[in-house]
């Protein structure tokens, strides 16, 4: 491995409005070596890579290349600085050629002489040892193989930084190993490969050096061999390893008797997560834990039906139930906070109002729309119960803060009175007040004798809300931690790999 | 979406190119059926150059639309601009103007409408329906304002061109009494393949003409390509309107006169040709041959319903059957589409099925 | 002496006078100060109240603006525009007559199909450019069973109700290809665009059918002893039954819901799918309606010319009212007020002599200037200007300061 540093950022800075996206944080690439930057949600690694590839612009710090300060605002920047970047959706047009897409957009020729191209398209194909030639449609290659065309164009143009934005996450096996020996020899012509992913056997499979991220700092860079794989989920969870043992255990034993308000056996949906067994009690808390792209998300939808489910069977407090999509879920008192609030949770351009009532009204049915009055009781109810922060209740929802935009849909789920209650990161982007808040309702529920499976990238939100832990690893259960057992170490022991 | 069927793996086809084919394919189909049912006109080359004669103008229109539906947008100013060039240049020459500047008069207006409205569409980023409506309401409305009244062309040296032919003798036939009757093509007919001809290199061979089908294709992943996506579509109007000027033209050398409802739906059928002929309206996919043989498609249609006798009692068939057929043209390049995971990976499969092996 | 006293006096009067005069000004300062504050406080209060109602009828801001802007127009241009009188017609019976009857009765068709093109627009984020030859088909309908019998307020209604399926047919073969195929709805409305003119040619079987009664009369014009023109009651019936539809059911929540965001209508129970295929049918409904008005008015149906170009002018209607073209968040009201707008506009350029034909030129710059103002892109170029502005003025008050 050459010790020639090619990029260095020192002391990079981004703020969005409200929020500190990053602070303060060195990164370090060497010429051939790959590097992983690794991090949670919100960590600030695809921040940083953004800043780095000139489409945000940095608040503080600098950016060398080969010792040089350089000065990124555009895409087109980066590029001319060779930093080339491969992200996990690929940003290849599918209806042009595989030589096309190599080559478009860097001509400076009116007429393009298509024969050469198409014949060197054909010699870095082959160099690289990439299966696809020259004339293929892209949209006909796999998806691992258009992941390679775009390296392959990164190539061409002599980039020196080659950054890979989560590349196989949609890749198999056999996929993944083709990428990685892809990696390895661009790796010995001296390229310098950032890899951004969260499969850890993947990083120790492939990379040199890792850089950890947390809520937007810099944890350390370390080699991949002084660093296990506990220690390297400690640190972008959080917390050492040592004194977390003061952890207030779940004195509701009840919750663990009785018969299961919901329990499922071999579900599974097209996602492609293992068949699991699931089960939940009354006033039950329980959570499903495991690194981001485990499955946790996966299983949980599966459970709404939100996903196709392919396979399994439901039983509803003990009869056998068919739930195949959110409508038959909602009828079985079955609730479901979105991962991504944006996309799945809120209705933007509706009001507070509109949004909290929409799924009680929806179970209402088509022909009963709630009354003028009978929202307003609601709703102010629950903005006042919730302490909702909006103007009024006509405010459109787009407007509220991230952290009162969580608690209008976890309103619009309580105003439904579920039976059970499915959070899916529903502390995610929220200040610390509300996070508390959001998790003191969650046990208050549980006492109410609401059942809830809550989801979270903090490991100590989790330990502090739920009562038995469901932990996940590469889409299927690895392991189930309660009473004693519960504690930060045995948690991400588990995810690891680990004895449990 | 990773275990393809290996068959397509070999099969180099594009998108473009199966749709194009699928479209020759049925033209030429339609026209044999028609040959063995009619026989007669149908067996003779003069069938062939009466349908390109009749259509091309709309051959020229249709061209420039499927530069703009390849790049993701629409024109359906079109049939509105051919009809106020045809009064304008009519007024133009019946007042003392020249063939030349009756020409030049037609290519201005056409780049004036599009100019502008690839500014509005590309830069100020307005939804290309409204404002080309827009444009085809103002052309309308500017026509009846040049001319109420239906003109004609009382210019000599241009009626001369007009009836200019050029004859093939090769094609022609004989009639009972042994003479020879020769194919006779009318130069707008030229004008039309040669700019036909023209796009279809520009498209296969150019920057530009690929930047059209990148920017249809995936804007997003245009732009991070490193195509300059808004002037590449600004230009998709431009010629757009470019070419409706220049079909304008071409329509006044074939009618030689001209009226406030000329070449009425005209946009439509040019829509219609493209659809036909292989073009995706979402973008990205289509070819100017395609839409050549779309056009004939529709000729050949109309063709077949006048000879069958169907128009005296029945004209509501031939357009019910241009639906009919661009129903099941629509209905097959979703379906073909879908069927090869084409149309970008985000919208044809969800975000959550990328990551569905194990 | 005398003058000299004469002179002492006036100085004293002066002196007297001056600070007489400067007392009141103090006093009239701070009066007006006082009242100014007061006026201030009220103003802002009285602005505070009318931004938090201006928010939630902003949307209705431009139509009626447009209309406010042609009647002072017309204000201006002859006052005799908005004279309405009652007259008698030929069958003797009184009737109203005026520019602004002809503006509200001639919008009628319009008006009726872009309420059912916002419902299109609000759940799909694109529209329907098939109405015209919707309405063509469903007025033939209509007509081909009337003029199957004899003509009595019984057929009426059963024709009604024929064309109304037939409509909501047609409406749902365009709302399959829309919500089970897919399929943009300007390209798959384009397929009945193509065809549904012949399609009710074919209904018609050729010629231009009449239908002649007093009762299709007083469908198309005036019921006897009413002076208000039935398309006017009919469009306040449609717009009553649309009303109470979005009343007192859920549609409107959820068509809203579905076209911002179709993944998050779909988690919570809604079926996208069906509210889209649902919007469409109504559509088919509406130009049932708008068709039967246009047959009843002309008594008499040719299928190129009926209901011609009135898809653009709805969605020009949709436009103006202030929703948006790509889907989400409605006003029915706001169209329809869109539709009395252009018909107003079409209205005055007639009663200014402008042919008939020319009128589409006027419309479409007017739809240019409105699409350019209210594109995002011109949005944000303004507001950045105006930032400038206040950010140069107040560097301006520093400077004095």
């Amino acid at each position: 491995m050459q010790d020639k540093i090619l990029l260095s950022m020192r002391g990079i800075g981004k703020n969005f409005p409200g929020v500190r996206a990053l602070h303060n944080v060195d990164f370090t690439l060497r010429a051939g070596e790959i590097h992983a930057l690794m991090g949670e949600n919100g960590a600030g690694k695809s921040t940083l890579i953004k800043v780095l590839t000139g489409v945000y612009g940095k608040d503080a710090g600098t950016i060398s290349i080969e010792g040089k300060e350089v000065f990124i605002r555009s895409p087109q920047d980066a590029q001319k600085a060779g930093i080339s970047t491969v992200y996990q959706e690929i940003t290849l047009c599918p209806n042009l050629t595989v030589a096309e897409n190599m080559f478009i957009g860097r001509d400076k020729n009116v007429l393009v002489g298509w024969g050469k191209r198409y014949r060197r398209a054909g010699e870095i194909l082959r160099n690289l040892n990439i299966p696809a030639r020259p004339r293929q449609q892209l949209g006909a290659c796999s998806l691992a193989v258009q992941q390679m065309v775009a390296i392959a164009r990164a190539v061409d143009m002599d980039c020196k930084v080659l950054i890979l934005d989560e590349p196989t996450s949609s890749l198999d096996d056999k996929e993944v190993e083709m990428l990685f020996t892809l990696m390895r020899d661009l790796r010995s012509q001296g390229v310098g490969i950032i890899f951004v992913t969260h499969f850890l056997e993947q990083v120790y499979a492939v990379s040199d050096r890792i850089t950890v991220l947390r809520n937007g700092e810099l944890v350390g860079e370390y080699e991949v061999e002084n660093l296990p794989q506990v220690e390297l989920v400690a640190k972008m969870m959080g917390k050492e390893l040592q004194g977390l043992s003061d952890l207030k255990q779940d004195d509701n034993e009840a919750a663990f008797t009785g018969t299961p308000v919901y329990e499922v056996a071999h579900l599974t949906s097209t996602t492609g997560i293992a068949p699991f067994d699931f089960s939940i009690r009354k006033g039950e808390v329980n959570g499903f834990t495991g690194l981001l792209g485990s499955g946790r998300s996966e299983s949980v939808r599966a459970i709404f039906g939100a996903d196709r489910v392919s396979g399994g069977t439901v039983q509803v407090e003990g009869k056998k139930a068919r739930i195949s999509n959110p409508k038959q879920a909602m009828k079985r008192g079955i609730g479901y906070l979105p991962e991504d609030r944006k996309a799945d949770g809120i209705i933007a351009d509706l009001s507070v109002r509109e949004n909290i009532i929409l799924a009680l009204q929806v179970m209402k049915g088509f022909f009963h729309p709630l009354s003028q009055k009978e929202q307003d009781a609601f709703v102010d109810e629950y903005i006042r119960a919730l302490d909702i922060k909006t103007a009024s209740a006509d405010t459109p929802i787009k407007s509220l803060s991230g952290g009162n935009q969580q608690k209008v849909i976890l309103a619009r789920w309580l105003l439904t009175h579920p039976k059970y209650l499915i959070l899916d990161e529903p502390t995610r982007g929220i200040d610390v007040g509300t996070k508390t808040e959001i998790q003191r309702l969650v046990r208050r529920l549980a006492k109410d004798g609401m059942s809830v499976t809550f989801i979270s990238s903090e490991i100590e939100e989790m330990l502090r809300t739920c009562s038995r832990l469901i932990v996940m690893r590469d889409r299927r259960i690895v392991g189930e931690l309660r009473g004693t057992k519960l504690s930060q170490d045995n948690v991400m022991r588990t995810i690891a790999g680990g004895e449990q | 979406m990773i275990q393809r069927n290996p068959l397509k793996r070999r099969e180099p086809l594009t998108d473009t190119i199966l749709l194009t084919t699928i479209s020759i394919f049925i033209f030429f189909a339609m026209y044999f059926a028609a040959m063995q049912i009619w026989g007669a006109g149908f067996l003779r080359w003069q069938r062939v150059f009466d349908m390109l004669n009749d259509n091309a103008a709309l051959i020229i229109v249709a061209c420039g639309l499927t530069i703009v539906m390849i790049g993701g947008g629409i024109d359906i100013s079109v049939g509105g601009v051919i009809s106020l060039v045809v009064m304008c240049c009519i007024v133009h020459l019946n007042s003392g103007g020249t063939i030349l500047t009756a020409a030049l008069l037609a290519i201005g207006i056409g780049l004036a409408f599009g100019v502008t409205q690839g500014f509005l569409i590309s830069y100020l980023e307005i939804q290309p329906f409204i404002i080309t409506l827009a444009g085809m309401f103002f052309a309308r409305g500017m026509t009846t304002i040049v001319s109420v009244k239906p003109q004609k062309v009382a210019h000599e040296a241009f009626n001369a061109l007009r009836a200019e032919r050029i004859e093939f003798d090769a094609l022609g036939y004989f009639t009972k009494k042994g003479k020879l009757i020769p194919a006779r093509a009318e130069i707008g007919v030229v004008v039309a393949l040669v700019i036909l001809l023209l796009i279809f290199i520009m498209l296969r061979k150019t920057k530009l003409g690929r930047g059209f089908y990148a920017i249809g294709g995936n804007s997003n992943s245009a732009l991070m390509l490193g195509v300059n996506v808004k002037r590449t579509r600004f230009i998709s109007y431009t010629i757009s309107g470019l070419l409706s000027g220049i079909a304008g033209f071409v329509f006044m050398m074939h009618t030689g006169a001209g009226n406030a409802t000329n070449a009425a739906g005209a946009e439509m059928n040019a829509i219609a040709s493209a659809i036909i002929g292989g073009t995706l309206l979402s973008g990205g996919v289509g070819n100017v041959i395609g839409t050549f043989f779309g056009v004939m498609i529709l000729a050949t249609i109309n063709a077949i319903v006048t000879t069958s006798g169907l128009s005296a009692g029945a004209p509501w068939w031939q357009e019910i059957t241009v639906g009919a057929m661009l129903c099941f043209f629509i209905l097959l390049q979703s379906v073909v589409l879908s069927l090869r995971g084409k149309g970008g990976f985000k919208r044809m499969i969800p975000k959550w099925m990328q990551g569905s092996k194990q | 002496m005398k003058r000299f006293a004469s002179k002492i006096k006036w100085s004293k009067y002066t002196q007297l006078l001056k600070t007489k005069w400067s007392k009141y000004t103090q006093l009239l300062k701070t009066k007006w100060s006082k009242y100014t504050q007061l006026l201030k406080t009220k103003w802002s209060k009285y602005a505070q109240l009318l931004k938090a109602k201006g928010r939630k009828h902003a949307q209705l801001l431009v139509p009626l603006l447009s209309i406010l802007l042609i009647a002072v127009f017309n204000l201006l241009r002859d006052p005799s525009f908005f004279s309405v009188e009652i007259s008698k017609n030929n069958l003797d019976n009184p009737v109203l007559t005026g520019n602004l009857i002809s503006i509200l009765n001639g919008a009628s068709e319009l008006a009726v199909i872009s309420m059912g093109m916002t419902l299109v627009t609000a759940a799909c984020g694109g529209q329907d450019i098939s109405v015209g030859a919707l309405g063509t088909i469903a007025a033939s309908v209509f007509v081909k069973i009337l003029r199957d019998g004899q003509i009595t307020a019984g057929t009426i209604v059963l024709a009604f109700l024929a064309c109304c399926a037939a409509a909501m047919v047609f409406g749902a073969f365009n709302g399959t290809l829309v919500s089970v195929f897919k399929i943009q709805p300007m390209i798959a409305t384009l397929v009945l665009f193509t065809c549904g003119r012949s399609v009710a040619y074919w209904i018609n079987g050729g010629a231009t059918p009449t239908i002649e009664s007093p009762l299709i009369n007083a469908v198309g014009s005036f019921i006897p002893g009413c002076p208000v023109p039935t398309p006017i009651l009919i469009v306040i019936a449609v717009g009553l039954l649309l009303g109470a539809l979005l009343r007192f059911t859920t549609l409107g929540l959820y068509t809203q819901t579905v076209g911002i965001n179709q993944r998050a209508a779909r988690l919570n129970g809604i079926n996208p799918t069906l509210i889209k295929l649902a919007s469409f049918l109504v559509l088919g409904l509406c130009c049932a309606v708008a068709g039967c008005i246009s047959a009843s008015r002309l008594g008499l149906i040719n299928h190129e010319t009926m209901l011609q170009e009135i898809e653009m002018d709805a969605i020009l209607a949709v436009a103006i009212g202030g929703n948006a073209l790509g889907g989400g968040k409605f006003r029915i009201t706001g169209s329809v007020l869109g539709a009395y707008a252009i018909q107003a506009l079409t209205i005055t350029l007639y009663a200014m002599k402008v042919p008939s034909t020319d009128v589409k030129a006027y419309k479409a710059i007017v739809i240019i200037i409105i699409v350019v103002i209210s594109s995002p892109v011109v949005k944000q170029a303004i507001s950045r200007l105006w930032a400038k502005v206040k950010e140069n003025s107040q560097k301006k008050k520093e400077v004095a300061a």
